[in-house]
C-alpha cells in the first residue's frame, strides 16, 4: 500500500466579485515508502497548492475549499482536526520550502528554532535538546554547529539556511518529507550539495520524499516516479526512465523540447510551446493544454480527457497522444 | 574571430564599505569586479556565467557605464567610453542597450507600451514626427512578435514572456549594435524561456546584433553563446568557445560548475560524476589571497595556489586562470577532499556596515 495516496484533490479559491479559481482540479498521485516522487510543472500548475493542501497549511474558510482525499498511512489528512494535524505535521510529515530566509524566524536564533521541533514532538528538554540540535546540524553538513546554533538566520548563507531547514524537517525522522522547490533559490553548486544531502537522507532513513520542482533536470536525477502537472491536473505519471525516453503527453514532449541542454551542441534550435498559461485562464472545460497543443483534435474540447493507464503503469491524459517512436527524438538522444 | 566591437581592459569596480553615523568612514571595499579583460567580437554572442555575487551583473553594467568603473577601460568600437564626456556618452548610448532580468520591475507600470517605446526615440531625437516614430515602434513590435494593439496597453496586462518582449522592443527601437542582456530568461517559465531565446537568436541573425548575455544558467548560455566567460569572485577564471568549454573545461571551478548542472535525461544523470564543492562563495569584500578559488578547490596544491594569483593565460583555444591547468587536464593531479569553511554572508558583521554604490548616473 502506498504511504500517501492523494485522490481527486481539488482546491478552489473564491473571492467576492471575482471568478472562483480552480488552482488544483482533481490531482491524484501516490507516494510509496522510501521512494522519491516528483511533481513537475510550471508556475500556476497547482503543484505548490497541492502540497499546502496535503500539509493542511491552507487557511480554513476565507473562500478556500479543499475537496478529495489525502490518505497518509490510511488516515485522511484532510479530515483531521487542526489539533491532530499539528501532531502529524513535523513528526510524521515534514516540509521544506523554497525560500529559506522567509521560512525562518529572523529574530530567533537557529538553535531555538531547531530545538522547538524536538521539544514539541520528542519531548526533549534543555541540554539534551541542544545536543540533539547540534547533532542534526552536523548531520546536514553545517560546519561548527555549536556556534551556528547561537546565530540568527541572516548570519547564515542561503545554502546553510536551507540546510538548517532540512535539519528541522528531519529532526523527528518523518516518514514523508515534502520539498517544495528546495533548491530554486540557490546557486547551481550549492544546489548540487543540497540535492546530494537530500538523496543521502532518503537513502539512510527510508523517508519518502515528494520533490516539487519546475526543473526537469532535477527530477531526472532524483525521482523514482514523476507526475507532470498542467492546469491543476496530473497529465502524465511514469517512472523516471520511460518518462524521459518516451513521454506520452504532448505537454511533456513540449517541455523536453523547449529546454536548452548542456550536453547538446551550440545552435540546436529550441521548440518552444506556443502561447502561455496566463493567456488561457480560467482553464478551458476540455483539456487545459489543448489551446497550446499542436496535436489538438475536436475530442480535446468539451470534456477533460480521462487518465489512460498502460500495462507498465505509465499513465497520461490525452486523447491524441504522440507515438512513442516519434518522441524518442524529442527526448534528444 | 571578427574584429572586436567591445574591448574591456583590466576593468575594476570597487564599492566602498562605509561605517559610522555622521561621518562615513570607508572601512574597506567590495571588489565586485577586480581586473577583467575581455573582447566581444562584432555579431557574436559572449556569454558570461557565474554564481550570484561573482560580479557578472556589475561587469555588464560597468561595460555600459551604468555603474562607473573604478579602474581600467571599456573601448566600444574604438571609443574609450569611461573617458567620454557625459553629453557624448549619452549620444553614444543608442548604440548599446540593455535588457533586464525582471520584466515587471524594469517597465514603468504607469506608462503604456507606446510611451515606453517612444521615450528612447524622443531622448535621442530619432524620427521626425509622431507618425514616423509610430512606424519605428510598430516595426519593433513586429520584430518581437507582439500585436500592434499592444501599444495602448499597460505592462500589467501582459504575461511575463510578453513583458520581456516589450523590454526587447524597447532596446531595439534605437537600432543598437550591442545588447547586454542580464538574465533575460531566468524569470520566465521553461516553455516561455525557449520562445524568448529563439527570438534573441532570430534578431541577431536579422540585424547582426552583438550580445553580451549574463546568466547563471549554463545550459541557456551554452545554447546561445559563441564564447563563454566563467566568472568567480570578480574575475574571469576561464574563457573559451562554447563547445570547447563544455568538452574540455580546464579550470577546476568550470569543471565543478558543469558537473553540478542537472541534465533532463536520466541516463546522463546516472552516469555522471559530480564534483561537489564544499562550502560557500567567500565574501568579495575579503577575497582569499592567491587564487580566489583555492579555498574550495578540490585540486588546490600546497604551493602557489594560496599565495600567487593566477593570471588568465592561453592554453590551446581557451584562456584559463589556473597554475595547474595542464596537469589537471592530463590527469597527473588528482582531486582531494576539501572541508567546508564557514563563510558569513556579506553584511553579517557584528557592527552595521553598509555597501553603497555612489554616484549612479541616470541611464
Amino acid at each position: 500500500m502506498a504511504l500517501l495516496d492523494v485522490d481527486e484533490l481539488a482546491v478552489t479559491f473564491a473571492r467576492r466579485g471575482q471568478r472562483t479559481v480552480h488552482a488544483v482540479d482533481g490531482v491524484s498521485f501516490s507516494v510509496d515508502a522510501g521512494e522519491v516522487t516528483g511533481l513537475v510543472g510550471e508556475s500556476g500548475c497547482g503543484k505548490s497548492v497541492t502540497s499546502l493542501a496535503i500539509m493542511g497549511l491552507l487557511p480554513a474558510g476565507k473562500g478556500v475549499r479543499v475537496q478529495g482525499k489525502a490518505a497518509f498511512d490510511g488516515t485522511d489528512l484532510l479530515q483531521l482536526d487542526p489539533r491532530a494535524m499539528r501532531d502529524v505535521r513535523g513528526r510524521d510529515v515534514a516540509m521544506i520550502f523554497q525560500d529559506p530566509l522567509s521560512s525562518l524566524n529572523p529574530v530567533v536564533p537557529i538553535g531555538v528554532q531547531v530545538t522547538e521541533v524536538l521539544v514539541r514532538h520528542r519531548g526533549m528538554r534543555g541540554e539534551a535538546a541542544r545536543l540533539e540540535a547540534e547533532h542534526l546540524l552536523d548531520r546536514v553538513g553545517i560546519p561548527d554547529p555549536t556556534r551556528r546554533l547561537k546565530e540568527y538566520p541572516h548570519q547564515l548563507s542561503g545554502g546553510m539556511r536551507q540546510r538548517a531547514l532540512i535539519a528541522m524537517a528531519v529532526a523527528c525522522q518523518p516518514r514523508l518529507l515534502i520539498a517544495d522547490e528546495p533548491t530554486t533559490a540557490l546557486d547551481v553548486t550549492i544546489q548540487a550539495q543540497i540535492l546530494e544531502l537530500l538523496k543521502d537522507l532518503v537513502r539512510e532513513s527510508g523517508t519518502a520524499l515528494v520533490m516539487i520542482t519546475h526543473d526537469l533536470g532535477v527530477v531526472a536525477g532524483m525521482c523514482d516516479t514523476i507526475n507532470v502537472l498542467y492546469g491543476g491536473r496530473v497529465v502524465e505519471t511514469a517512472r523516471r526512465r520511460p518518462l524521459f525516453a518516451a513521454p506520452r503527453h504532448p505537454y511533456t514532449v513540449g517541455l523536453l523540447g523547449s529546454i536548452p541542454r548542456l550536453d547538446a551542441g551550440h545552435g540546436q534550435r529550441l521548440r518552444p510551446i506556443p502561447g502561455s498559461v496566463r493567456d488561457l485562464l480560467p482553464w478551458p472545460d476540455g483539456c487545459a493544454f489543448a489551446p497550446r497543443c499542436a496535436r489538438q483534435v475536436d475530442a480535446c474540447l468539451g470534456t477533460a480527457p480521462q487518465l489512460l493507464r498502460e500495462p507498465d503503469g505509465h499513465a497520461f491524459r490525452c486523447v491524441n497522444p504522440p507515438e512513442t517512436d516519434h518522441t524518442g527524438e524529442a527526448a534528444g538522444e | 574571430m571578427n574584429e572586436p566591437l567591445v574591448e574591456v581592459r583590466d576593468l575594476k569596480v570597487h564599492f566602498p564599505i562605509t561605517r559610522g553615523v555622521l561621518l562615513d568612514r570607508v572601512v574597506g571595499h567590495v571588489r565586485a569586479v577586480d581586473g577583467v579583460d575581455l573582447r566581444i567580437a562584432r555579431g557574436e554572442t559572449y556569454g558570461l556565467v557565474g554564481e550570484s555575487g561573482c560580479g557578472k551583473s556589475t561587469l555588464g553594467r560597468a561595460i555600459l557605464q551604468l555603474t562607473p568603473p573604478t579602474g581600467g577601460e571599456v573601448v566600444f568600437d574604438g571609443v574609450t567610453l569611461n573617458r567620454l564626456p557625459a553629453a557624448k556618452l549619452r549620444t553614444m548610448r543608442r548604440r548599446f542597450q540593455m535588457i533586464f532580468q525582471d520584466p515587471m520591475s524594469s517597465l514603468d507600470p504607469r506608462q503604456n507600451v507606446e510611451s515606453i517605446l517612444v521615450e528612447g526615440l524622443q531622448a535621442h531625437d530619432i524620427g521626425a514626427d509622431r507618425t514616423e516614430r509610430r512606424r519605428i515602434v510598430g516595426e519593433a513590435l513586429d520584430a518581437v512578435g507582439l500585436p500592434r494593439w499592444a501599444l495602448s496597453r499597460y505592462p500589467h496586462e501582459f504575461s511575463g514572456g510578453q513583458r520581456q518582449r516589450i523590454g526587447i522592443a524597447r532596446a531595439l527601437v534605437l537600432g543598437p549594435e550591442l545588447i547586454v542582456a542580464d538574465e533575460p530568461v531566468s524569470a520566465l517559465d521553461v516553455s516561455i524561456q525557449a520562445q524568448v531565446i529563439n527570438l534573441l537568436d532570430e534578431l541577431q541573425i536579422e540585424r547582426g546584433l552583438t550580445y553580451l548575455v549574463i546568466a547563471h544558467d549554463l545550459a541557456v548560455v551554452r545554447h546561445i553563446s559563441d564564447t563563454i566567460g566563467v566568472m568567480y569572485l570578480g574575475a574571469l577564471v576561464e574563457e573559451a568557445p562554447g563547445d570547447q568549454l563544455y568538452r574540455e573545461p580546464l579550470h577546476p571551478y568550470t569543471r565543478a560548475l558543469l558537473s553540478a548542472v542537472p541534465v533532463p535525461d536520466p541516463e546522463v544523470e546516472d552516469r555522471r560524476e559530480r564534483i561537489l564543492l564544499a562550502g560557500d562563495l567567500p565574501s568579495p569584500a575579503n577575497p582569499p589571497a592567491g587564487c580566489r578559488f583555492h579555498t574550495r578547490c578540490p585540486w588546490a596544491q600546497p604551493t602557489r595556489c594560496a599565495d600567487e594569483r593566477p593570471v588568465l593565460r592561453e592554453v590551446g583555444p581557451s584562456r584559463v586562470a589556473c597554475h595547474w591547468a595542464e596537469q589537471i587536464a592530463a590527469g597527473s593531479l588528482r582531486p582531494h577532499r576539501t572541508s567546508p569553511e564557514a563563510v558569513a554572508p556579506a553584511g553579517a558583521g557584528s557592527a552595521p556596515a553598509t555597501v553603497s554604490a555612489p554616484h549612479e548616473p541616470l541611464p
